[in-house]
């Protein structure tokens, strides 16, 4: 029996969710996801970070780049630091700042999300960054801007976490500059991980030359291999050889929604210490998304030892979120052709 | 007292005729010329002419006797197909409960646009399908609506809630044709077990979905790749496959006539396989949508794509398809959910389930056929023949002297695109929009009624 199916015509969905970033020129327009950049994009982000890298270390951290333009920060989830970093990578850019915390307010009393970002449009915002509990809520919000205004993704659901893979990268590329020949290892929880997903998109993208997962079975999600990983489930197998361990926060509630049985257990066999540690290549740099639990998924000798690199991603995320929006907003101005 | 079966009579009254029904539409004597009649469960299939009077079918080829000739409504309707009309097996019409979504007006005008003669409705309505009233009440909205007939499948348990028995047989003596909790859990095996229990006791037909609360928890997509890339809480397969196999168990012990309504998986229909092969008395059905989607339609993150059960892969598409080729699955419905617009207006895992179906399970069943996937005779085997027999609809499902004249007439070579904003449902939450289709329904009469008549 033939079965061929030919899809008749092209929905009215784009069939890239990505394509939306780009605007009709080809210039970026939002950063939802780091799927559909390409290489060159994400080396054009990671090497403009470079030099918003050098003004936070002048006296004076401030380029008039966004003067006059509204930059909102719209977190639906509450985040401290993702939120202090985009805050403040809009600062030194000279734009006017307006955090607005919504995970308390408006929508909870039944506005929908659509009259929020409505009513903050008429406000004139230029860029909205947005934080929401739900995968795909970056790109539901990108759908319906207005044409003037750009989209930043600080973390959806368990989809993407597009900033915080771009800073990684960039850090990773501080340290070991080429990433073909690099064997890069993500621990802990991939299952929920937006951070991961993302991750696991740009190290992909830029041609790593091995990128490992290791967990428990429970915390691994459903043909992940598919996004170009290998699987591991012993750490000791997992690190050998490897040049970056990228460690990711566990939460208390995957104990208790019964995906672990105890941090005990979690640290004992997947918790980064220094024996473990020792597994991986001499250089090794170890990375963190933040905030790390110690003792659960590190050991405090590890995240401030001599191979962690903790902090400097979080400077690092700093110049990565300026690069981001400085290319953003010029695409909104027709500059970065 | 309970109103006697023969008082309540909720199903096969004629349609009423609406107050200023219209001379020569709503004609009770109907002679359709020329039309290739094609129905297998009859072994019809040719041009000849067909009269209708007074809600059935009276002779086919020659006219009857005592034919009022002058005074009959005549179509000529050479080059199109005349079919039974269909049966769409689990459809919800949103009233009563969530009229600003859709009512029983507006679904069932849309189900006739798709040449769908006969509804048949879950119960979970607000309030709940499980006391005749709201069955006579039901009865009574399609009767003043004026188009399809609707007929409702009656709640297992009080208030759907899984905890206390419905009253099965006054819902059946009630016209009922069917019960069912829809995708209700029971509270627990053993009082699931008792209900099947029950209801084989009076022999009545059982739609049950399986769908495990506790396997599916947040799950909006299928557990694979793409639910994996996009972060979308996923929905395992064994949230079908293990309830499936609980009640294929239950069967075996209470002997219950069993359909479910839908499966997604090429693992459940191994099950039901097995199960048939072994004599038990299941049935299974699926919807039009899981023949044609799979998991990478919910790639764009549309709303439209959001369904349960989930889209699932290639494999378990192709599987479907096989097993409505084969016989396997007995019926294809449209799990016809329409909703306002604000419905599917957030961020895909916080939309509300489900598409608006019923103009496109005709379309897609028929595109299955000019694909080669199924027969003809299959596709109206699933879309009439069983469903009847299913429902116990004896006089529906099929054109033959003594039917019912629930009949569709199809335009096999008009050539449409599906546009939708000009859908007759009150939801255009379709994710086939812009879909080419090759056959057009132009008319559809249910009862001797022409209820349906295309207008360019």
């Amino acid at each position: 029996m033939a079965v061929n199916f030919v899809r008749p015509k092209i929905p009215k969905f784009a069939p890239d969710p990505w394509a939306i970033q780009f605007d009709e020129q080809g210039h970026l327009r939002h950063l939802l996801t780091i799927e559909g950049l390409g290489p060159q994009w994400i080396t054009r982000i990671l090497d403009t970070a470079e030099g918003f890298v050098s003004v936070t270390d002048r006296e004076i951290k401030k380029v008039p780049l966004l003067r006059g333009r509204t930059v909102v920060n719209l977190f639906f989830e509450s985040s401290t630091r993702t939120r202090t970093t985009f805050e403040l990578a809009a600062k030194r850019l000279s734009a006017d700042v307006l955090n607005l915390n919504l995970a308390t307010s408006a929508t909870k009393k039944g506005e929908s999300l659509l009259d929020t970002l409505r009513n903050i449009e008429a406000m004139q915002a230029d860029m909205f960054v947005v934080r929401h509990e739900q995968s795909g809520a970056a790109h539901f919000i990108a759908r319906h801007v207005a044409p003037h205004v750009s989209v930043l993704n600080a973390g959806d659901g368990w989809h993407s976490h597009p900033t915080q893979a771009l800073l990684d990268a960039f850090t990773i590329r501080r340290h070991k500059g080429d990433f073909t020949p690099l064997r890069v290892a993500i621990v802990g929880d991939i299952r929920h991980s937006r951070v991961a997903r993302s991750q696991m998109h740009v190290l992909n993208s830029l041609n790593v030359g091995e990128l490992r997962v290791i967990a428990p079975r429970t915390l691994i999600p459903t043909d992940v291999e598919k996004l170009g990983v290998r699987v591991f489930h012993d750490m000791r197998e997992g690190l050998r050889d490897v040049d970056v361990i990228i460690m990711l926060r566990l939460q208390r509630e995957r104990m208790e929604s019964g995906l672990l049985p105890s941090e005990e257990e979690f640290y004992r066999l997947y918790g980064l210490t220094e024996e473990k540690l020792a597994w991986a290549k001499d250089d090794a740099i170890v990375m963190h998304p933040g905030p790390a639990n110690r003792g659960v998924e590190i050991e405090s000798s590890v995240a401030d030892g001599p191979q962690s690199v903790i902090l400097e991603q979080v400077s690092n995320g700093i110049g990565v979120r300026m690069a981001v929006m400085s290319l953003c907003m010029s695409a909104n101005r027709g500059e970065n052709a | 007292m309970k109103d006697a079966p023969e008082n309540l009579g909720l199903d096969y009254d004629p349609v009423r005729h609406p107050e200023g029904c219209r001379p020569g539409i709503d004609c009770d004597h109907w002679v359709i010329r020329g039309a290739r009649l094609r129905d297998p469960s009859s072994e019809l299939d040719r041009n000849d002419d067909i009269y209708l009077s007074n809600g059935r079918i009276i002779a086919i080829g020659e006219a009857p006797g005592d034919w009022p000739g002058d005074t009959a409504e005549h179509l000529c309707a050479e080059g199109h197909w005349l079919i039974p009309g269909i049966i769409d097996g689990w459809a919800r019409l949103r009233e009563p409960g969530l009229e600003h979504k859709a009512t029983i007006a507006t679904e069932s005008a849309a189900a006739v646009a798709g040449g769908i003669s006969t509804l048949v409705m879950p119960p979970d309505t607000t309030p709940v399908l499980d006391t005749v009233a709201v069955a006579r009440y039901i009865k009574r909205r399609a009767q003043l609506a004026g188009r399809a007939r609707v007929v409702a499948i009656g709640a297992m348990t009080q208030q759907l809630e899984g905890e206390l028995l419905a009253e099965m047989a006054a819902l059946d003596e009630g016209g009922c044709v069917a019960i069912s909790n829809a995708h209700y859990p029971f509270h627990d095996l053993r009082l699931m077990r008792r209900a099947l229990e029950y209801a084989a006791t009076f022999n009545l037909q059982v739609l049950l979905q399986p769908i495990d609360p506790s396997l599916s928890a947040r799950g909006c997509a299928h557990d694979g790749a793409v639910a994996t890339r996009l972060g979308l809480p996923g929905l395992p397969v064994s949230a079908e496959t293990a309830p499936l196999a609980q009640l294929i168990a239950m069967i075996n012990e209470t002997g219950a006539r069993v359909h479910v309504p839908m499966i997604s998986s090429a693992a459940a229909l191994k099950l039901i396989e097995r199960a048939k092969a072994d004599g038990l008395p299941i049935t299974a059905g699926v919807s039009a949508h899981q023949l044609w989607l799979t998991e990478m339609d919910t790639d764009a993150l549309d709303p439209n794509a959001h369904v349960i059960p989930p889209l699932r892969t290639m494999r378990d598409r192709d599987a479907l398809r096989r097993g409505l080729a084969e016989g396997l699955i007995d019926t294809v419905v449209s799990d016809h959910q329409p909703h306002e617009p604000d419905a599917k207006l957030a961020p895909f895992p916080e939309t509300e389930p489900g598409i608006s179906g019923l103009e496109t399970l005709l379309p897609l069943v028929l595109k299955l056929v000019e694909e080669d996937v199924i027969t003809f005779d299959r596709a109206i085997d699933a879309l009439a023949t069983r469903p009847a027999s299913l429902f116990g609809l004896s006089d529906a499902g099929s054109i033959a002297v003594g039917q019912r004249a629930d009949l569709a007439l199809i335009d096999p070579d008009a050539m449409w695109s599906l546009d939708s904003t000009g859908m007759a449902s009150a939801g255009s939450n379709t994710p086939f929009a812009g879909w080419d289709f090759a056959h057009r329904v132009e008319a559809t009469w249910v009862n001797g009624r022409r209820v349906f008549l295309r207008e360019e």
